[in-house]
């Protein structure tokens, strides 16, 4: 693929390890914005903004609603609310039902972003254990963009990866540390 | 942008069709949230397009009515965001206490349960009789269940959490009778409560009001339609009355930010100038 235009990254259980190894691999100029879902339990909003933006040069805030993405730029899902991107993209919350027991929902955000990057987009799913993020990255396959899915031999719980796999061929399977170099390449690319 | 696919053309009419018919606007509601919405409503009646659902709820009043409840599908907790209920305790309260009498409007109430924590935080302040709480929505099903005051047994856990968290000064026990499976809240505080139809998107200014709460409403609306929706909400509170959103939303991307000050900003309590 051509250089990406967004990507969306989401994972459970042991996905803030895979992150410090994918993370630091992406300069603060990174062409694209990615935006993240992570289960945690609800409650403490910004601590995993704060955590990331040490380990990592782009710049992370926690996404509000309607707020245009940018390049270079990590957007963290609040905790207790979807994430999805509008197709004029921007960030948009939800307080919809919970899915697959979560809000945040990792296919909330993919079945989204899909829809509004299409073949622009990047997904990458991670470490966990819950079948969340599975359907939803067969969606950005579908719509033309590119999916990646943490090896699961890599993986702290295994579930998540494998759910993905089951139900399709994702473009990469990767560990944490290719994932951040596979996202770096691409950055670069023209 | 890229061309409309079927499935954009296949909203736009129904959303049209909905509104020709039944006079529910959802025409300028944040598209992703509702293309969610609306393909969750597909399984559940087992239509294969949104040509096909279009064509039921137009005929049948009461898919219609079912379908209401796939689009305005917003889960609320009693105490949700304790802080913000702490902040209205302890800063905007002491306001409104200056009032002999005074209203408060919770816009989009769903279920109701963020009007019966707040008839609950009045009443504790001893200011409940002499208020009065409008809450509204445009689901008519949701009122029912909001006048209701019943929720189920097992959410109660969380909504204590909340209210202990929020600076409640009893147990929230007090507040609620509790059967084998629900708990049913306290049908004094019910006096103060009048739940209503009424609509940001399409109805205008019902009352002036001191305190406006619209919590995670704003974020299903474009920023047309938000703009809308905080206008009315502004002309709907009297000088220095006070604007409570939900805690990942704010006035900043809409055109009515001058005509507020922050009051609480990490609670996006506002105050109208």
């Amino acid at each position: 693929m051509t250089r990406p235009e967004a990507i969306v990254i989401g994972g459970s259980a042991g996905a803030l390890e895979a992150l410090t190894a994918i993370l630091p691999a992406l300069p603060a100029t990174y062409p694209a914005p990615i935006a993240l879902v992570l289960h945690v339990l609800s409650g403490k909003p910004s601590l995993l903004a704060d955590l990331l933006a040490q380990r990592c040069a782009l710049k992370v805030c926690e996404a509000m609603d309607k707020q245009p993405l940018e390049k270079g730029t990590l957007y963290v899902a609040p905790p207790d609310y979807h994430l999805l991107i509008e197709r004029d993209r921007c960030c948009a919350l939800s307080v919809d039902t919970p899915v697959h027991f979560s809000r945040p929902s990792i296919d909330v955000l993919f079945e989204s972003a899909a829809e509004a990057y299409r073949a622009g987009l990047v997904g990458v799913l991670l470490t966990g254990g819950n079948e969340d993020g599975a359907r939803g990255l067969e969606r950005i396959g579908a719509r033309g963009g590119a999916t990646v899915v943490q090896d699961p031999s890599t993986a702290m719980v295994p579930y998540m990866p494998e759910s993905a796999l089951k139900r399709f061929t994702p473009t990469t399977v990767l560990a944490p540390a290719d994932i951040g170099i596979y996202l770096a390449q691409l950055g670069g690319r023209p | 942008m890229s061309e409309p696919t079927p499935e954009d053309v296949e909203l736009n009419v129904l959303l049209d069709a909905i509104y020709q018919r039944y006079h529910y606007d959802f025409r300028k509601y944040s598209e992703a949230s509702l293309r969610r919405r609306v393909a969750t409503a597909l399984l559940h009646f087992r239509v294969a397009s949104i040509s096909r659902l279009q064509e039921k709820v137009l005929h049948e009043p009461r898919a219609f009515t079912e379908l209401l409840g796939f689009l305005t599908v917003q889960v609320s907790d009693m105490f949700r965001d304790p802080t913000y209920f702490k902040s209205l305790r302890e800063q905007v309260l002491p306001y409104l206490r200056t009032y002999p009498t005074f209203k408060v409007w919770v816009a989009g109430c769903s279920t109701g349960e963020e009007a019966w924590s707040m008839a609950i935080l009045l009443a504790e302040e001893g200011l409940l009789d002499r208020s009065l709480i409008y809450a509204t929505d445009i689901n008519p099903e949701a009122l029912r269940t909001a006048e209701e005051g019943v929720y189920a047994l097992e959410r109660f856990a969380l909504f204590s959490a909340n209210y202990q968290a929020s600076g409640g000064k009893r147990s929230l026990s007090s507040w609620y009778h509790a059967s084998s499976r629900a708990g049913l809240l306290d049908r004094s505080l019910k006096k103060h409560i009048l739940f209503s139809d009424h609509s940001l998107a399409t109805d205008s200014v019902f009352a002036e009001v001191e305190l406006a709460s619209c919590r995670n409403v704003l974020i299903y609306f474009d920023k047309d339609l938000q703009n809308r929706a905080v206008g009315l909400l502004r002309d709907s509170l009297r000088r220095k009355g006070f604007l409570g959103l939900g805690s990942k939303e704010s006035l900043r991307f809409t055109a009515h930010s001058a005509t507020f000050a922050d009051f609480v900003p990490q609670d996006r309590i506002y105050q109208r100038l």
